[in-house]
């Protein structure tokens, strides 16, 4: 059953057609990556897929609602981590996750409970009371991810949530992110990271608004005879 | 739990409003700033620039010379405030005097004056002051009257028939006297826009500048909570500096709400209100908080400054500068603030910048609401 399905979605800006008439689905419980070159127009397109940003043309359903006519239900079904930082740095670590949680409409007896899970799952009992901006960038972002899945949302879409973070600190968020796919969350993440896409269960990589190839990693290095994702990359951008 | 999420994703959002708090709280320096802004500039305009004038320069002209001018003109001149220092031949030589710069204010008695007193009760002295300084003007008019007042008092003493001397003030140049008690309205009206509208715009851009407003959009909130969010905090804020500007007024610079409080009151929420919408809009225009600052600075102060009346009448503007002006919302506010705060009319008085300032407000709002809801 697929809880992502694009179909023909195009966006353009004025003359530029950022996104060029992309069809996909992702499946319940997957790790979708969603790679392309800066520009190459996945950031836009993920944009459309959270409801940030109405379509050109082409339509798509997320979590089994459509983006354009059902956009509060669909918004109550995914979280989102921004490719910017996305959490407030002037607010203490429960603060951050109290305000996203109330957001969502959970109530105030599941919110203690789950932050007390969530702090002692990420080891930041200590650090509590303490404000976001004075936390290290890694711990910012597996913060972030967890308060992006705080809600329990069915998609979590994930904008190159692990930029500027240190090679081990990244494995550990990957950790995170298989955990969560465990709980049956599909996790929509763009990296440019070539490394990441072997992590993913399938990978698309857009080249210029399209998507030029949409598969598992094993199978695009077999199909590209290539020896790593980013060999892949590179010989799928050389051909375009 | 249906019926508490649907009141939890409501319009008023607690958490979220809780949190525009705890930005501006933890922000101390922005806080001191934005909440003694205010007690400087009423203090710097009311202290700093006093209307105190020492030894003006005096000319009389006197055609009746009997002793009740010569006494009035030597208790102007002992006056510390002026010093007669011209004799006219003739009134016409008053224009004269003034050209040159020679004199700051001109007496002009009537012909028979001492006569005219003790006869019919009744005489008039005219006091010509060089109004291009307004303040001055009025200042040096005032000593003046309560000099002729004095006499008058002194006079009734000693005879027992009422006695009236009748001082006609004419300011040349600037019949509009601009002046004194203006500057308490304009403060208020410049202060309360660029605190509401500027850190509105900017805490609203700084969002977008982050990505949290991203995250805020992706989530179920809705756009007008989101709003309301942002416009509690800094609509409480310019309520204490109302307060504190209100104070400051009555009690330091004895500038009195001679007209009803209430009504007051009504104006600068709904002119705050106005404001508020107005950084909105700006917040929905720019994409950085720089943007958002020189936006704010150059659509907001400069206007405000010229065109609001605070410093240049607008009634003698020309009329491209004065249909430029009747879109300042700080135009009308202060218009209404001089109405009731100083020249003590009723509430009814300015329905008309009341009902302006409600038609901005909604056009604003509306718009921002709508650009912030398509902005994508």
């Amino acid at each position: 059953m697929s809880v992502i399905y694009a179909e023909n979605l195009t966006k353009r800006f004025g003359n530029f057609t950022a996104v060029n008439c992309i069809t996909f689905s992702v499946e319940r419980g997957e790790i979708f990556g969603f790679l392309g070159a800066n520009g190459a127009g996945k950031t836009t397109a993920m944009r459309v897929l959270c409801g940030l940003s109405k379509p050109t043309s082409g339509r798509c359903v997320v979590a089994g609602y459509d983006v354009a006519r059902e956009t509060e239900k669909v918004k109550r079904s995914i979280g989102y981590m921004s490719q910017k930082f996305s959490l407030y740095e002037d607010l203490k670590v429960w603060e951050n996750i109290r305000l996203f949680a109330g957001i969502y409409g959970m109530g105030d007896k599941m919110i203690a409970l789950k932050t007390e899970q969530t702090l002692t799952h990420l080891g930041f009992e200590a650090e509590r009371n303490t404000l976001v901006k004075a936390l290290p960038l890694g711990w910012k972002q597996k913060l972030a991810f967890s308060v992006a899945i705080f809600h329990e949302p069915e998609v979590v879409f994930l904008d190159e949530p692990t930029g500027g973070v240190d090679p081990a600190t990244r494995r550990k968020f990957w950790e995170m992110i298989y955990q969560a796919a465990e709980r049956g969350i599909t996790v929509f993440v763009t990296t440019h990271y070539m490394d990441e896409a072997e992590y993913c269960n399938r990978v698309s990589i857009m080249v210029d608004g399209r998507i030029e190839a949409l598969n598992t990693p094993k199978n695009l290095r077999q199909r590209l005879n290539a020896p790593n994702m980013d060999a892949v990359f590179q010989r799928l951008v050389q051909a375009s | 739990m249906a019926t508490k999420n649907n009141r939890r994703l409501s319009i008023i959002n607690y958490q979220l409003i809780v949190k525009e708090f705890r930005h501006i709280f933890r922000d101390t320096r922005s806080m001191l700033i934005l909440l003694a802004m205010p007690v400087v500039q009423i203090i710097l305009f009311g202290f700093a620039i006093t209307n105190e004038v020492k030894n003006a320069q005096v000319a009389v002209f006197d055609p009746s010379k009997d002793a009740a001018t010569t006494r009035l003109t030597e208790r102007i001149h002992a006056s510390r405030h002026f010093d007669v220092v011209w004799h006219l031949s003739s009134a016409a030589e008053a224009g004269e005097v003034f050209k040159e710069g020679r004199v700051n204010l001109v007496v002009v008695f009537s012909e028979n004056f001492g006569e005219n007193i003790w006869r019919t009760g009744e005489a008039t002295v005219q006091l010509i002051a060089d109004a291009t300084d307004p303040n001055q003007a009025v200042t040096l008019t005032g000593y003046a009257s309560s000099i002729i007042a004095d006499y008058r008092q002194e006079l009734l003493a000693e005879r027992s028939i009422p006695i009236r001397v009748k001082a006609q003030v004419n300011m040349l140049y600037n019949p509009q006297l601009q002046g004194a008690y203006n500057f308490v309205p304009g403060v208020m009206g410049m202060i309360l826009i660029l605190i509401c509208a500027m850190m509105t715009a900017i805490s609203v851009v700084r969002e977008k500048e982050t990505g949290t407003m991203d995250v805020l959009l992706v989530s179920p909130v809705k756009p007008l909570a989101l709003i309301f969010s942002k416009l509690v905090p800094y609509f409480a804020l310019s309520v204490v500096n109302l307060i504190t500007i209100l104070l400051l007024s009555v009690y330091v610079l004895n500038v009195p709400v001679s007209g009803s409080l209430l009504g007051l009151t009504a104006l600068s929420l709904l002119y705050i209100f106005v404001s508020l919408a107005l950084g909105m809009l700006i917040s929905t225009l720019v994409a950085t908080q720089v943007a958002a600052m020189l936006a704010s600075s150059m659509a907001l102060m400069l206007p405000v400054m010229l065109l609001s009346g605070m410093m240049f009448p607008t009634e003698n503007m020309p009329a491209i500068l004065q249909w430029l002006s009747s879109i300042v919302p700080a135009r009308w506010y202060i218009a209404g603030v001089k109405k009731l705060m100083i020249e003590g009319l009723p509430i009814a008085s300015s329905l008309k910048e009341i009902a302006i300032l409600s038609l901005m407000a909604v056009a604003l709002m509306t718009a921002s609401f709508r650009k912030l809801k398509n902005e994508h």
